[in-house]
């Protein structure tokens, strides 16, 4: 008998594949943090301004995209059975071409002006595109009867599908041919990333990795099959009335698609929470807090969406969009990732480790890779400054103080990582002969 | 009907609730009782590594012709393993709280990651491998003894 086609064993690929995008993440969002208390309350004023898109992509592609491609480089081959070929070249391609092109969208939207956007769409074009033709093809050979696998198709497919209407924005930014209906494709390239890229891929990841950290009972079949390409679904659904404008779709029926969409985010958050609380394992641990956290705001998220959806003839709920955004990002998906981190990080470390030091020194266990205590430290800073930030819709003034302690969350993220990359760097020069394949 | 798959699956959740019970008793000061957790614990997963070892890989790597495959990848991890287990039983005999705890959580990862491969590709290999002589290969496996 052959193995069936892609399934493979091979250990997990070199640390540097993921950690380059780990250490960086970090930066990114300080940097956030740092031109959120440069512009202060005046970020407050419209969703539009060149400061607000900046940050925003500091967040979403900087942070948000750039711990999850390194997390499923990583991933793949104890997920789906299916590595990524080539992962280092792939991985030191994509990390090259994001931060660059990360940095100057901020700064084309910060200076206003089209050469450094045009540099932005090659280096972010280039890079996603590398990184999906690699993910996609190992995806394609992975078991489909695996609903991570089946999610993180759908989320790659989203992102995707974001990438190409943010560098048609883009692109319009640069050369100014003022798209037909620019409003209405930014809300579709926002809808994609938020809901599709990173909630198609934490709902498809929290299936194994939920379960598998708090020993909770797995998520109920019935929900794992039709979650994810029922959200899939609803958000091709979004896209039709931008696709047939002249098709006229009536109002309610836009109403309704976005209702349920969240009615399915609704569903996982609530399952998700409902399973932590059943968890065998006793141990209280930073990950499930920051977990907990996240699918919080994100209940919180959706109720502000369903108020907003409901209440729109009655007039608005006050500052409702820009505080669902606040919350959405920073509260549900930095609060899910940074957890992640907490847990993939000091394991790679000590994983590696053993691998190089088996019978030659003693590997120091997780908690001694990365120290409680300064987890708990950072994850408080981080639960301080969510709040905050989603009030600065209301009282823009917070702003100073809530980017004061996300910028100081940040930082410490930083520290923490660096410091358990040192641990290994300490412990690997013990080991007989470095391998280049295994370090 | 029991598959590999099912019967191991099944005993992965038995070794899991060991897990968890032998972790919780380290929130008292009873070492005794700490001592009793991880040795019902570990008995487990030895019991688990000797089925598997002795019957299922033997039999799966005979059938397929592929010996330096997966079934050499779970038997590398299972050394790391065995590492912690040492490990932790080190922990309990010095009495060492936050060294047992760090060794756990890493064994708990260690495990989990283990248990994910095995269910989702080695037990599947193993079935349809296998599955001339399922009732054979099951009987075989519930015989182990330590
Ligand atoms: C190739 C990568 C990307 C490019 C070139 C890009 C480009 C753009 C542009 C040009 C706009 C502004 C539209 C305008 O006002 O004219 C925009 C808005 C936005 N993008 Fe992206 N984007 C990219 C990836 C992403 C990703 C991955 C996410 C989320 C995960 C995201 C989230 C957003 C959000 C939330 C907005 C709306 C900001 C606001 O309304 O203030 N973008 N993007």
């Amino acid at each position: 008998m052959s193995l069936p086609s892609g399934l493979s064993f091979a250990q997990a690929p070199p640390i540097t594949v993921p950690f380059r995008f780990f250490l960086s993440a970090p930066l990114f969002a300080l940097l956030a943090a740092l031109l959120a208390l440069w512009f202060g309350p005046s970020l407050m004023d419209s969703r539009w301004q060149p400061s607000v898109l900046a940050l925003t992509h500091l967040m979403t592609l900087g942070f948000l995209s750039m711990a999850m491609v390194g997390a499923m480089l990583q991933m793949l081959p104890v997920i789906a059975g299916s590595p990524v070929a080539h992962p280092v070249g792939v991985a030191r391609a994509v990390h090259l071409l994001l931060v660059p092109g990360v940095l100057f969208l901020a700064g084309g939207f910060l200076l206003g002006s089209s050469w450094p956007m045009r540099v932005a769409m090659v280096l972010l074009g280039g890079g996603l595109l590398v990184f999906a033709i690699a993910v996609g093809i190992s995806l394609a050979r992975a078991a489909s009867d695996n609903p991570t696998v089946v999610g993180m198709r759908f989320a790659l497919a989203a992102l995707g599908v974001t990438a190409a209407l943010g560098l048609i924005l883009a692109s319009n930014f640069s050369w100014e041919w003022w798209l037909v209906g620019w409003v209405q494709v930014t809300n579709l390239h926002l809808t994609w990333g938020l809901l599709g890229w990173v909630g198609l891929l934490v709902i498809g990841v929290s299936y194994q990795v939920v379960p598998m950290f708090q020993l909770t009972p797995a998520y109920p079949k019935s929900l794992t099959r039709w979650l994810t390409w029922t959200l899939f679904a609803l958000l091709l659904l979004c896209s039709v009335p931008w696709l047939l404008p002249e098709a006229g779709v009536p109002e309610q029926l836009a109403v309704a698609v976005g209702l349920a969409a969240m009615a399915v985010l609704a569903a996982f958050a609530v399952v998700t929470l409902r399973l932590q609380s059943q968890r065998r394992r006793k141990q209280s641990d930073v990950t499930l807090l920051f977990w907990r956290f996240g699918m919080a705001c994100l209940l919180l998220v959706l109720m502000l969406g369903i108020a907003g959806q409901t209440m729109r003839d009655t007039g608005n709920v006050p500052g409702e969009n820009l505080m669902a955004a606040l919350l959405f990002i920073a509260g549900f998906a930095v609060s899910v990732v940074n957890g992640m981190l907490y847990k993939i990080v000091p394991f790679l470390i000590w994983f590696h480790l053993q691998s190089l030091l088996m019978g030659v020194a003693k590997v120091p266990n997780m908690r001694q890779i990365m120290p409680e205590p300064g987890m708990r430290r950072q994850m408080w800073l981080h639960f301080l400054a969510v709040p905050l930030l989603g009030l600065s819709a209301l009282w823009p003034l917070l702003i100073y103080p809530a980017a004061l302690l996300f910028g100081a969350s940040m930082v410490l993220l930083e520290f923490n990582l660096l410091s358990a990359f040192r641990v290994y760097r300490k412990h690997a020069k013990l080991a007989p002969e470095i391998n280049p394949k295994t370090t | 009907m029991e598959t590999i798959s099912s019967y191991m699956t099944s005993d992965h959740h038995r070794c899991d609730e060991l897990f968890a019970q032998a972790e919780a008793t380290v929130s008292g000061q009873d070492w005794a009782a700490i001592a009793a957790g991880l040795r019902a614990f570990l008995e487990s997963m030895q019991h688990h590594f000797k089925m598997e070892e002795d019957v299922l890989f033997p039999a799966f790597e005979q059938r397929t012709g592929m010996s330096m495959g997966p079934t050499q990848v779970m038997r590398m991890e299972h050394a790391q393993m065995r590492e912690l287990f040492d490990a932790m039983a080190d922990a309990v005999k010095q009495q060492d709280r936050d060294e047992f705890l760090g060794q756990a959580e890493t064994l708990l990862v260690m495990m989990q990651q283990h248990n994910m491969k095995e269910e989702q590709m080695l037990y599947h290999m193993a079935d349809q491998a296998l599955a001339g002589e399922m009732e054979e290969m099951l009987q075989k496996m519930r015989a182990v003894v330590l």
